[in-house]
């Protein structure tokens, strides 16, 4: 630019020293060391892959999925190809309800379609209608019913269909009861989940009133029309059915109050509603890495270790009585940037930075399904959505 | 449904319906990988229309090829994804159990 200016402002007497400059340039140039083919020179790796997290905002905190985008460095930035070898899971722990694991090169629009799947994909059953016989609890019927349908259920859902055309049958209804009445001159009582029985054999309200005269023989029309008793079928003969948890309250009575209703579970999606979501959380977090570019002795690494609230620095011992501040837990480090807030004076000898490919991932079930299983289903609800694609276009 | 022109198929956009950024988003970083691809982006043109339009240009080959082919991809990789992880639970089972004995031999 500056040279530009001057050629167009001082004629000819410039001249000699703009092409003495020039050629100062092209000496700097070719002096410099070729641009490594095949690799990206450290700095853009560093972009590529890290997340920096400064004291006022991260930077370099977007992707780049494009293949081309290192062409002309002589890099495919293609990662489909390699994405089965360098792919990697490591299970840190899994219980029965909760499972904390990473997944290790992958893009983060896979990872954020996994958990979105979770979250609202994933079908489970849950109490979509009730029949209220009689409520004379403070409980609004409406409210009872939203909060009856938010109580997780332990069935294993993939042995329900969807309700198709409002017919409630065995395969696609699960059907509860309540009946709970505190008695006159008793103690008020809390009515809890356990209270909650299920029905194997399906509604047991009949339909229209009772007509004397017909033949008692044959069963009154109920509200579901099941052909068999659930707990007949091979899934459910020694495994009953019953909410997660029995210890969930569901009202409280006074004394000479009653709730009996009846409770009709269906299977469905977190997207329509939230009761449906087999999760209570998941969530995934990029690996952070802390870096000590410097070295911090003294009172001073004992200042940085009382600084961090979740404990990622150490002291270490390096010999004639000094102190030095460590890394050592940097997977604890919530990126809270307390220690490289300006005025502690660490901003230049700490870096905090994100690995992009490496997550931290969180599921945490709501005891429907075990964690591990959500996983899989998830990812295999992602791979029949291709499927369906692929077919609708051939 | 496929939304391009007759002369040329190398560029047209895919309208899904009962889709979201779930499927859009993955499905986009698919095609960016494909060198194939010259310009892809998706929108979902209203809220409450359960719709997501995917547009694709290629260099030259049909776009629906290059679509069928990334979903192919990502279809691939969701399964790797998933025996890399049920392989990776049952190592963790593993391994936990071997560390119990451990303890209890240790009692
Ligand atoms: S950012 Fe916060 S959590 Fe992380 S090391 Fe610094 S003080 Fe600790």
């Amino acid at each position: 630019m500056s040279s530009d200016t001057e050629d167009t402002t001082s004629g000819s007497e410039s001249e000699a020293s703009d092409s003495a400059k020039a050629n100062s340039t092209l000496d700097f140039i070719e002096k410099l060391s070729d641009v490594p083919m095949g690799r990206l020179p450290p700095n853009i790796e560093f972009q590529r892959t890290r997340v920096e997290c400064k004291a006022d905002a991260p930077i370099h905190t977007d992707t780049f999925q494009y293949n081309g985008a290192y062409a002309s460095m002589g890099v495919d930035n293609n990662l489909v190809d390699s994405f089965c070898d360098n792919f990697k899971v490591e299970v840190i722990n899994l219980t029965e309800d909760e499972m904390e694991f990473d997944m290790i090169g992958i893009d983060p629009a896979l990872a954020n379609a996994f958990r979105r799947i979770l979250i609202a994909e994933v079908p489970t059953m849950a109490i979509e209608k009730v029949l209220i016989a009689n409520n004379t609890s403070v409980i609004q019927d409406e409210v009872l019913a939203h909060r009856l349908g938010l109580i997780p259920i332990k069935v294993d859902p993939r042995l329900f269909e969807f309700t198709e055309n409002n017919t409630p049958n065995e395969k696609n209804t699960i059907v509860f009861k309540l009946h709970v009445r505190c008695e006159r001159g008793g103690q008020r009582i809390s009515v809890k989940s356990k209270e909650l029985i299920w029905l194997p054999n399906g509604s047991e309200y009949p339909l229209e009133p009772q007509d004397t005269k017909s033949d008692s023989s044959s069963k009154p029309k109920t509200y579901t029309s099941f052909t068999c008793s659930q707990d007949s079928l091979p899934e459910f003969s020694d495994n009953p059915i019953y909410p997660t948890s029995g210890d969930i309250t569901i009202a409280r009575l006074g004394p000479g109050q009653e709730i009996d209703l009846e409770a009709h579970a269906v299977k469905g999606i977190g997207k329509t509603h939230a009761k449906w979501s087999p999760v209570a959380p998941v969530w995934y977090r990029m690996l952070p890495e802390v870096i000590i570019s410097q070295d911090i002795e003294d009172e001073m690494a004992e200042k940085l270790v009382a600084t961090c609230p979740v404990k990622v620095f150490d002291i270490e011992d390096i010999g004639n009585g000094k102190k030095r501040a460590t890394v050592a837990r940097p997977r604890a480090c919530t990126l809270c940037r307390e220690c490289i807030r300006e005025g502690k004076g660490w901003e230049n000898s700490i870096a905090l930075q994100r690995k992009k490919d490496h997550f931290i991932f969180k599921i945490e079930s709501t005891g429907v399904l075990p964690p591990e299983v959500l996983f899989t289903e998830a990812v295999k609800i992602l791979e029949d959505k291709c499927d369906r694609v692929i077919s609708d276009l051939s | 449904m496929e939304h391009g022109s007759l002369t040329d198929p190398s560029q047209s956009t895919f309208s899904l319906v009962d889709e979201d950024h779930t499927f859009a988003n993955a499905v986009r970083f698919t095609l960016n990988q494909d060198p194939r691809t010259k310009f892809c982006g998706y929108s979902i043109p209203h809220p409450s229309d359960n719709r997501v339009n995917i547009r694709i240009q290629t260099t030259g080959d049909a776009a629906k090829t290059v679509f069928t082919d990334s979903c192919q991809d990502l279809m691939v990789m969701c399964q790797h994804v998933r025996s890399t992880f049920d392989k990776a639970v049952v190592d963790f089972r593993m391994s936990k159990s071997v560390n119990g004995m451990d303890i209890d031999s240790n009692n």
